[in-house]
């Protein structure tokens, strides 16, 4: 019989996410209250790992779904073996990480089981046995609470907004091999591959981070080579100064992140925007390099510890 | 080419939004099309430029949420349609998009249906997912390039943008596809658009038009409050020169355990 608090371990190739462990530390917390253990939800393709890694996070079981099917992370066929786990077993609460692939998943579910998905919560509290999940809304000017009225309540975790679990390298736990339940000719799309590679520290894991903005290119110290037009050597100098700062970041095992402006001005891609319209950060030093600190810019980025 | 992009009406991005005796205000800030769902409509404009048909742009909510409709026009769309009834007050994620998905098959024949990343009120940023979930189609979501579509074959091979850089994903149509802000800088509105737009007689669906009945909301919002205050130190670090300055940062941050 599986519990009634479930954690989604989310995976990249079977490379787990840290906030994963994140989860399943406020999924421990709320079994404490509701009752049972944790079942950890582990599905990909050769991942045994990953359902290792989860009882020594505090699974005390996992679901373990192990497919080649399940190779690339694709919403369909990861969300079909979660709805029938879950109409099978019941469970009262299903915890991701706000990752793309855990809001997606949710999101999905949701659909699936005709009940409610509460996003990127950053409070977890059990009131007359449901779970009220608090939310930042409008960008984080306002905080809401959703209860959701329908079960499961899928409610997904913002990065970093839980504590992780200290590993136990010695405890174990019950797996459960569970199969898929799409096959391949069911499942819509196809994962060709990936054009950029993801090197680097993923931004919204980053315990620092170093940003760039607009000021970058705007370092009177340098001389742009000769022959370059204005456009040009006003890019040439924010290159430069985004050297310096990916030198500081690899110094400080620090994320690259950026304003919009400078994303815009096309210094550097979107992936490093940091934002309402970019990502959301909370890292514990956030350091701005010619950033002004626009509203926008600090949606994503004011919760972090030191600034 | 049938293309439809959902889109809602937002207050502004720099709108300073409280609440006020229980009530989500935001002063008189501008309501705005969601900024995500611009990228949304430049994206449907520019595969109707390349492969023909027309875009119908279509928006869940009240009478005011005909102007979102109306920037829409403004920068292109050929159609818009309201879906608009007061059993959708307070309507959560998974009604909203039974409601865009029986939307989007009354106007039948769709091939891609397209979204924006997330509204930037409730920050849910599901609705893409859930709407193609109802339909039964797939989900091309967090989209930041369509690099290949051949309607004639009915296929689509989309770039997305994720965690571990950009996934390149192929797709039978019809598929629903939701943007970030690499797909492309949206267009301003023209002039001739504008006065097209403002002349449009838009059309409003009810529940009922779609054969839909009213479901009570499964998530609700028991309070909804301003953030605690945050407890914020400022301190200027000053110094002769930028060596001492740094110096003293240093310190400073080791000092707090950030690092
Ligand atoms: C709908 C919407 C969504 C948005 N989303 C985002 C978002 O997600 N993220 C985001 O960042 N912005 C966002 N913006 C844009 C935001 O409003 C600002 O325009 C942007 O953040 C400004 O970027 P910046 O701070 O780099 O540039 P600026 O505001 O131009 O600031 C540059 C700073 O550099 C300083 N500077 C200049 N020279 C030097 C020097 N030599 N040494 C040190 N400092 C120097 C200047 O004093 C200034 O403070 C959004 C806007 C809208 C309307
Ligand atoms: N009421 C609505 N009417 C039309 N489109 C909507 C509505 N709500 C959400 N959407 C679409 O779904 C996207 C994601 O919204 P959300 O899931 O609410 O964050 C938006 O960018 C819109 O494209």
């Amino acid at each position: 019989m599986a519990d009634k608090v479930w954690a989604y371990i989310d995976h990249f190739k079977g490379e787990a996410y840290p906030s994963s462990w994140e989860a399943l530390g406020a999924g421990r917390a709320l079994a404490g209250q509701l009752g049972g253990g944790v079942t950890a939800v582990v599905a990909g393709s050769q991942v045994k790992g990953v359902a290792e890694q989860a009882f020594q996070y505090g699974a005390d079981e996992v679901l373990f779904a192990d497919d080649a099917t399940l190779a690339d992370f694709r919403a369909e066929a990861y969300a079909s073996l979660l709805s029938k786990l879950a109409q099978e077993h019941k469970p009262d609460v299903i915890l991701f990480p706000t990752t793309s692939r855990g809001r997606e998943l949710a999101a999905m579910i949701a659909v699936d089981l005709k009940t409610g998905v509460m996003p990127d919560a950053t409070g977890l509290e059990v009131k007359d046995g449901a779970v009220v999940a608090t939310r930042p809304v409008y960008a984080g000017k306002l905080l809401s609470q959703a209860v959701c009225n329908a079960r499961p309540q899928l409610i997904t975790l913002r990065v970093r907004a839980f504590p992780a679990p200290e590993p136990d390298a010695a405890r174990k736990g019950k797996l459960t091999a569970v199969p898929a339940v799409l096959v391949e000719g069911d499942i819509p799309t196809k994962v060709a591959g990936y054009t950029t590679g993801g090197g680097g520290v993923s931004l919204s894991d980053a315990a620092v981070i170093v940003s760039g903005g607009r000021g970058i290119s705007n370092n009177p110290a340098l001389t742009p080579p000769s022959g370059m037009d204005e456009k040009q050597a006003e890019i040439w100098r924010a290159q430069e100064g985004f050297k310096m700062i990916g030198e500081l970041a690899k110094v400080l095992g620090a994320a690259v992140g950026a304003s919009r402006a400078a994303v815009d001005a096309g210094y550097i891609p979107y992936e490093h925007q940091v934002g309402q319209t970019g990502k959301v950060v909370s890292p514990d030093l956030y350091i701005a390099c010619g950033i002004s600190g626009a509203i926008q810019h600090q949606a994503g980025m004011r919760t972090s510890k030191m600034i | 080419m049938k293309i439809v992009v959902c889109v809602k009406q937002v207050p502004d991005s720099a709108a300073k939004v409280v609440v006020e005796n229980g009530q989500v205000t935001w002063g008189d800030a501008p309501l705005v099309i969601n900024p995500w769902d611009e990228y949304a409509v430049e994206t449907a404009l520019r595969q109707q430029e390349a492969h023909g048909g027309e875009v119908t742009a279509i928006s869940m909510g009240a009478e005011n949420a005909k102007e979102a409709l109306k920037h829409a026009l403004a920068m292109g769309c050929q159609n818009a349609v309201l879906i608009s009834d007061p059993a959708l007050i307070g309507a959560d994620s998974l009604l909203t998009a039974r409601v865009l998905a029986a939307a989007i098959k009354k106007i039948s024949g769709v091939d891609l249906a397209f979204f924006g990343r997330q509204a930037i009120d409730g920050d849910v940023g599901v609705t893409a997912a859930q709407t193609a979930r109802v339909l039964g189609w797939p989900a091309l979501t967090l989209v930041s390039a369509v690099s290949q579509l051949d309607p004639g074959v009915g296929t689509i091979q989309v770039e997305r943008s994720v965690e571990e850089g950009r996934q390149v994903v192929e797709a039978k149509l019809p598929a629903s596809i939701s943007v970030v802000k690499d797909i492309g800088e949206p267009r301003y509105p023209s002039f001739m658009g504008i006065r097209k737009a403002s002349r449009a007689e838009i059309p409003v669906w009810t529940l009922s038009d779609l054969g839909l009945e009213a479901s009570a909301p499964v998530v609700t919002w028991p309070e909804i409050t301003n953030p605690p205050k945050r407890e914020v130190l400022t301190e200027i670090i000053a110094g002769d020169n930028p060596q001492e300055i740094a110096e003293k940062l240093v310190e400073k941050i080791i000092e707090e355990k950030v690092l």
